[in-house]
């Protein structure tokens, strides 16, 4: 079978979790993989816990059930890291990126983590409001994922993420913009990286 | 061009590259993009579809009829509660010989309310004379849906086109699409046989046949529906070779030498893939039997195939409620009832209301067909 990378995003209605599977999953498909970007649809609310999916592969994915044991897990929202389990079904040798002003030894520690899983944090929401002016985690969370796998390259991303972007903002150059500079800040300030 | 689309994104596209005469709809979860996309090409200009959004989804068929014996190309898309709303027309449309094309993103039908996938409102529709395909993937949708009309009009009935709701339709796949002009040279025009508004032909669409005429007219739609399997086949090679993507109507994924198979329809294939591809490697004989096409029953392709197997587990994204297993299931049976093997066949429901459905799951039903007793026919998958 296809070696697939799966990706699980954490996040509350409204923040964009959705969007960022979708938008990392069209991100993907440009350096020519295949890809899966789906949400999980549970009763919707505005802050209530979601979940998304990504998975990534060389080879064609045929697979259509949800990720139980995902290699990376994203969380948007730190409140969600206990009640949300986040890690749970996270593979030994998996990824925790979470968007927090915690440092990751300190997240790591508080939750007893083993040391084959690494765990990386960004303040995203801090970028969010800085480059967007409102606390949107999703897009710069975009630039932390791209950085702590190293399965997409910046620049390209950036480039598959304008033409979208672009589209749903249709004449609004300056939001496209200050999301793209989101995503370079998140990547240049995600810590963790060794 | 290779695209990232969701099943909905990809039908509403594949519908905007095929620029139907007319459209009516209703939207309805988990289908409502479709018309809502299709609704922005018409609004920018990029179809010259003639638009007509209308109060429920029995009026979205109904308009459906009309247009289509005015001989134009007509679509329209829903789901669920909405196909069922439809479902009087739905026998018109098929007598009427109309070739409507639906995309539908299957969904279970209240009650409970359940917005999910399952195959309850497709499969409840299965005898009012359309034609019926599932597809695995997003490409296979958005395939699937050209070829269909292709395929209605040739054989003058309508053709409904499943993906399961929320796992394809809400599902971002990558997809390769066909250039709009591949697609329009592919399907041309339409040509239809009558058209109601040729008043120096006049013709009399819907009138009353009792008992002089009525039977001889079903015999006839019985008829199309008889020889529109060699129509299919014959579609779908043409459209490999314009696509390189070849769907056959029945699909064998690793039978060679199984012991057991399971047949089954819709998105749970590829998870079912994986299970077979896992108990392989462990060196169990088990293979995966993908039925594309519900209606017309492709009893002959099904016969061949399936004589070949000791056990059978049939899997069902929908129960009949008859207390006897799902509705493919017993189809199946009756299929294989007029061969001298006789396998043994047990029915498998699973996914009601989008209940997940994993590849150890499928392994669970794989590895239970293949140490089947008698008297386990019916087991309902996961349900607690």
């Amino acid at each position: 079978m296809a070696q697939v990378l799966e990706i699980r995003w954490h996040g509350r209605g409204g923040q964009g979790a959705k969007t960022a599977a979708l938008l990392f999953g069209e991100a993907a498909l440009d350096t020519g993989k295949f890809i899966q970007a789906f949400p999980e649809y549970g009763p919707e609310r505005m802050g209530a816990p979601v979940t998304a999916f990504n998975r990534l592969a060389e080879e064609p994915i045929y697979i259509h059930s949800g990720i139980k044991n995902p290699d990376i897990v994203v969380v948007l929202d730190p409140s969600l890291i206990e009640p949300a389990k986040v890690t749970e079904g996270l593979k030994e040798n998996g990824v925790l990126l979470v968007n927090t002003v915690e440092d990751p030894g300190v997240l790591r520690q508080r939750l007893n983590l083993p040391a084959t899983v690494r765990v990386f944090t960004v303040d995203a929401s801090k970028i969010a409001l800085e480059t967007i002016g409102r606390d949107v985690p999703n897009t710069p969370m975009l630039g932390a994922l791209a950085r702590v796998t190293g399965v997409l390259q910046l620049e390209p991303m950036l480039e598959a993420i304008k033409d979208k972007l672009l589209t749903k903002f249709r004449g609004q150059e300056k939001l496209v913009e200050s999301n793209l500079q989101s995503i370079r800040r998140a990547y240049e300030e995600v810590r963790g990286i060794e | 061009m290779i695209l990232a689309k969701t099943g909905n994104e990809a039908f509403a596209y594949a519908m905007k590259q095929i620029n139907p005469d007319v459209v009516a709809a209703y939207p309805i979860t988990p289908s409502t993009e479709i018309v809502q996309l299709f609704s922005n090409y018409v609004s920018d200009g990029e179809v010259d579809t003639e638009y007509v959004p209308v109060e429920s989804e029995h009026s979205a068929m109904t308009a459906c009829i009309g247009a289509a014996v005015c001989g134009c190309r007509v679509m329209t898309a829903t789901a669920s509660q909405g196909l069922a709303l439809m479902h009087e027309m739905l026998f018109i449309a098929a007598g009427l010989r109309l070739p409507i094309v639906m995309a539908v993103a299957s969904r279970s039908l209240s009650s409970p309310l359940n917005i999910h996938g399952d195959h309850s409102d497709s499969v409840a529709s299965r005898d009012s004379g359309w034609l019926q395909f599932f597809c695995e993937t997003v490409q296979e949708g958005y395939d699937t849906l050209i070829q269909a009309v292709k395929i209605a009009e040739r054989a003058n009935l309508p053709a409904l086109v499943g993906i399961d709701g929320f796992i394809l339709s809400h599902c971002q796949e990558r997809i390769e699409t066909l250039e709009d002009q591949v697609v329009r040279d592919f399907l041309g025009r339409r040509k239809p046989a009558y058209n109601l508004l040729d008043w120096r032909n006049p013709i009399l669409v819907g009138p009353a046949t009792l008992q002089d005429y009525y039977f001889e007219f079903k015999r006839s739609e019985i008829e199309g529906m008889n020889q529109v399997l060699p129509i299919i086949e014959e579609v779908q090679a043409e459209f490999g070779r314009i696509a390189g993507r070849k769907y056959p109507v029945l699909e064998e994924y690793r039978c060679e030498d199984a012991e057991a198979v399971v047949v089954l329809m819709g998105s749970a294939c590829g998870t079912v893939r994986v299970a077979v591809d896992r108990m392989r490697a462990k060196g169990k004989k088990v293979g995966m039997v993908k039925l594309r096409v519900f209606r017309p029953l492709v009893h002959s392709l099904l016969k061949k195939s399936l004589v070949k197997f000791k056990k059978i587990g049939v899997m069902d994204r929908v129960d009949a409620v008859n207390s006897y297993g799902g509705p493919l299931f017993t189809e199946i049976t009756s299929v294989l009832y007029d061969t001298d093997e006789r396998p043994w066949v047990f029915s498998y429901v699973y996914g009601l209301g989008g209940k997940e459905f994993t590849p150890e799951d499928a392994e669970m039903v794989l590895e239970q067909v293949l140490t089947g007793k008698e008297d386990e026919l019916v087991t309902y998958v996961g349900v607690r």
